[in-house]
């Protein structure tokens, strides 16, 4: 692995919106003045006594208003480091290069205080495990009225309890004159995270970045999570950025998809394109690998699963990270020696692979 | 359910439909329907104090407290006698219909006394724990929550204070700016607020890993509002045992200091004073002179840490659960 390749030159910030446009998808809709967030070459990388750990590592994506992105990918492909590097949440120790240009604005050139007026009022984050992200001695209430009064000092108790009562309405809460006042270790695990939902929008926040909303909930919450999700944003017209590793989440909500492997973006498109007709042999994989009421199966019969492991950050194999799992790849070869580039394959869907054409066949294969 | 609302007197604790919603009168009927239909909204302090009067022997040591309080600072209204009025005529006497508790070698009476040295002991006592309270509580939390050189800074500064010698530290203070009790308040003050912030420093090291500190910089809290407003509230229970721990440990400090004659000076006096003024007569006819501060002393001590007990519990939302 070379250090130097992904470290990209500081005059990123710099690129010019054509650049933009050009990634730009034509099914969303653009309300012309760009993307609502644009991430350029974001890499992320952390010192450790065993070496130096890319955890994310040049990507680029846009995030439009009013849009659903589904980030995907299995743990440790970078997708929380993004998010958090989206707000400036990293450890000191974290080198961050690449640029995030939010309504026109670069973030990580502002200061931590002009961060501070941006999180949680114009991005808003909703973590995964409810109960750990909620303050165990406030109440609910407390504390999404604490979250609007962090950014705005002059609105008094009475106002402050009524928009907590609606918004806990809002998301679904039942009897929310009564809940409002309980603790977080009186809700249940749903309610938990519609509360924790509640306190994100609190805001009216442009952008909301959801890291594994319903990850921590059985599958019956989830739907009553996900449908939270849709109904605010038909409100609010918030742009959703939806963390996730669970393909059937991405498939009911979003409308973009990237996918992520060993902290690289192995793949971007529209979430009917990269669903029916995968371009990255990891992409396919993954649907392979879910069982399928459509497809038929019997006992002989065995779920497609990717062999091998998860790459190390810390030794990613060299050229493409995921050729040593890959049906397709040519070893020794391009696949094994080049890194490939994120590159267009059909409109507004990109693949990094040397041989999109080649895939395919697992998805379309008869059980 | 029932031991509760019992203990709480008629206040409705319930929700809606469970709680005592009936109308009475008919004449009353809507008032009353509509004042409850209305969930019952329960503040923070009515949740604490409900959690807190579970805990009897805190409520009595809190009457005691009020009481001991109260008469020690309305002294020139309860004493019996004026203060430090001699009567070397009389001179010590046993306890008596006039003088309840008896009098020392110069006639004073010994319950006047007691309620004016209560005044020093109990200001003293309070006074110390509340200020080594809050500089041990800002110093541990900046530490613990920014951690680096700060932390660094700020912890072998308590580190070289922990290594003082108290006592002669205090001698030379106190000779230096005078025998008040301002001056023993300050000096005991710098020299306790040290545990505090090494338990404060260790609760926030914990807690600032916790995820709701994250959400709440993620939703643009600023870390001095991390600090006050999500992490402090977490640890108020220990804090809380501190400053009673720090009330017990004052009132005993400044006693012992009395009694090698470094506290308050006469014709100021505190409990411990009396106690040293007292040591003389153990084994003789006036030892009674030894055992009223001795008490008081142990009450207050008693009581404030049964209250701290109580406190710690009682800020402690999870406890609800029983």
């Amino acid at each position: 692995m070379t250090p130097d390749r992904s470290s990209p030159p500081d005059d990123t910030a710099d690129l010019s919106p054509v650049d933009t446009a050009s990634l730009t998808l034509e099914s969303t809709i653009d309300s012309g003045n760009g993307p609502l967030l644009s991430v350029r070459d974001l890499s992320v990388s952390f010192q450790t006594d065993d070496g130096l750990v890319r955890a994310v590592d040049s990507v680029t994506f846009d995030v439009h208003e009013n849009e659903t992105v589904g980030i995907v990918g299995e743990s440790g492909s970078g997708k929380s480091v993004s998010s958090l590097a989206i707000l400036g949440l990293l450890p000191r120790s974290a080198k961050i290069t690449g640029d995030i240009v939010f309504r026109g604005q670069s973030l990580p050139a502002l200061s931590e205080k002009e961060m501070e007026k941006i999180r949680g009022k114009e991005i808003a984050m909703i973590f995964q495990d409810a109960l750990a992200a909620l303050n165990p001695v406030y109440s609910v209430g407390k504390q999404i009225a604490e979250a609007i009064a962090v950014h705005d000092r002059d609105v008094d108790k009475q106002t402050l309890r009524e928009r907590s009562i609606e918004l806990l309405d809002l998301v679904g809460i039942p009897n929310p004159s009564e809940r409002v006042d309980q603790y977080p270790h009186e809700y249940s695990g749903g309610m938990r995270q519609r509360a924790m939902i509640a306190m994100a929008i609190s805001n009216d926040p442009a952008l909301l970045i959801a890291d594994e909303p319903t990850t921590a909930l059985d599958v019956t919450i989830q739907a009553q999570v996900l449908e939270v999700l849709e109904r605010i944003q038909d409100r609010t017209r918030a742009a959703i950025m939806l963390i996730t590793h669970d393909l059937g989440v991405v498939a009911g909500v979003v409308e973009r998809v990237v996918v992520m492997y060993g902290g690289r973006q192995v793949e971007l498109g529209s979430v009917d394109d990269t669903f029916y007709d995968p371009k990255h042999p990891y992409t396919e994989g993954l649907l392979a690998s879910l069982p399928r009421l459509d497809r038929r199966s019997d006992k002989h019969t065995r779920l497609h699963r990717i062999v091998g492991q998860p790459p190390s950050l810390i030794h990613l194999p060299s050229g493409c990270a995921f050729h040593p799992r890959c049906p397709y790849a040519e070893v020794p070869g391009r696949c094994s020696e080049d890194r490939p580039e994120l590159a267009e394959v059909a409109p507004g869907h990109r693949s990094a692979c040397f041989f999109p054409e080649r895939v395919g066949s697992l998805v379309e294969e008869p059980a | 359910m029932t031991d509760e609302r019992t203990s709480t007197g008629s206040r409705p604790l319930m929700p809606v439909g469970v709680g005592p919603a009936l109308p009475v009168a008919p004449g009353d009927g809507e008032f009353e329907i509509a004042s409850h239909a209305e969930p019952v909204a329960r503040s923070q302090w009515q949740l604490f104090w409900r959690r807190f009067v579970r805990h009897r022997i805190a409520i009595a040591s809190i009457v005691v407290l009020l009481i001991l309080v109260l008469l020690c600072f309305g002294a020139s209204f309860f004493a019996p006698f004026p203060n430090n009025q001699q009567d070397l005529l009389l001179g010590p006497v046993s306890p008596n219909g006039t003088h309840w508790l008896g009098t020392d070698e110069l006639g004073r009476d010994q319950l006047t006394r007691l309620l004016y040295a209560g005044q020093i002991s109990l200001k003293i006592g309070f006074a110390v724990a509340f200020i080594s309270t809050v500089v041990g509580t800002a110093i541990g939390a900046l530490a613990g929550f920014f951690g680096k050189a700060t932390d660094q800074a700020l912890m072998r500064a308590t580190d070289l204070f922990l290594v003082l010698p108290a006592i002669a530290i205090l001698a030379l203070a106190l000779e230096f700016f005078g025998h008040t009790d301002t001056v023993i308040i300050i000096v005991l003050a710098g020299l306790f607020w040290m545990s505090v912030a090494r338990v404060v420093r260790g609760q926030v090291l914990s807690l600032k890993e916790k995820e709701f500190v994250e959400a709440a910089r993620a939703s643009g809290a600023s870390p001095l509002r991390i600090i006050v407003r999500h992490i402090i509230p977490n640890i108020i229970g220990p804090i809380m045992l501190n400053v009673t721990l720090g009330v017990a440990a004052a009132i005993i400090t400044e006693s012992t200091l009395s009694f090698l004659g470094f506290g308050v000076q006469p014709p100021q006096t505190s409990w411990g004073n009396m106690l040293s003024d007292a040591e003389g007569y153990v084994g003789t006819s006036q030892s009674y002179l030894l055992y009223a501060p001795g008490l008081l002393i142990l009450l207050t001590v008693l009581a404030v840490n049964f209250i701290g007990d109580g406190l710690s519990d009682a800020f402690d939302p999870q406890s609800e659960k029983h």
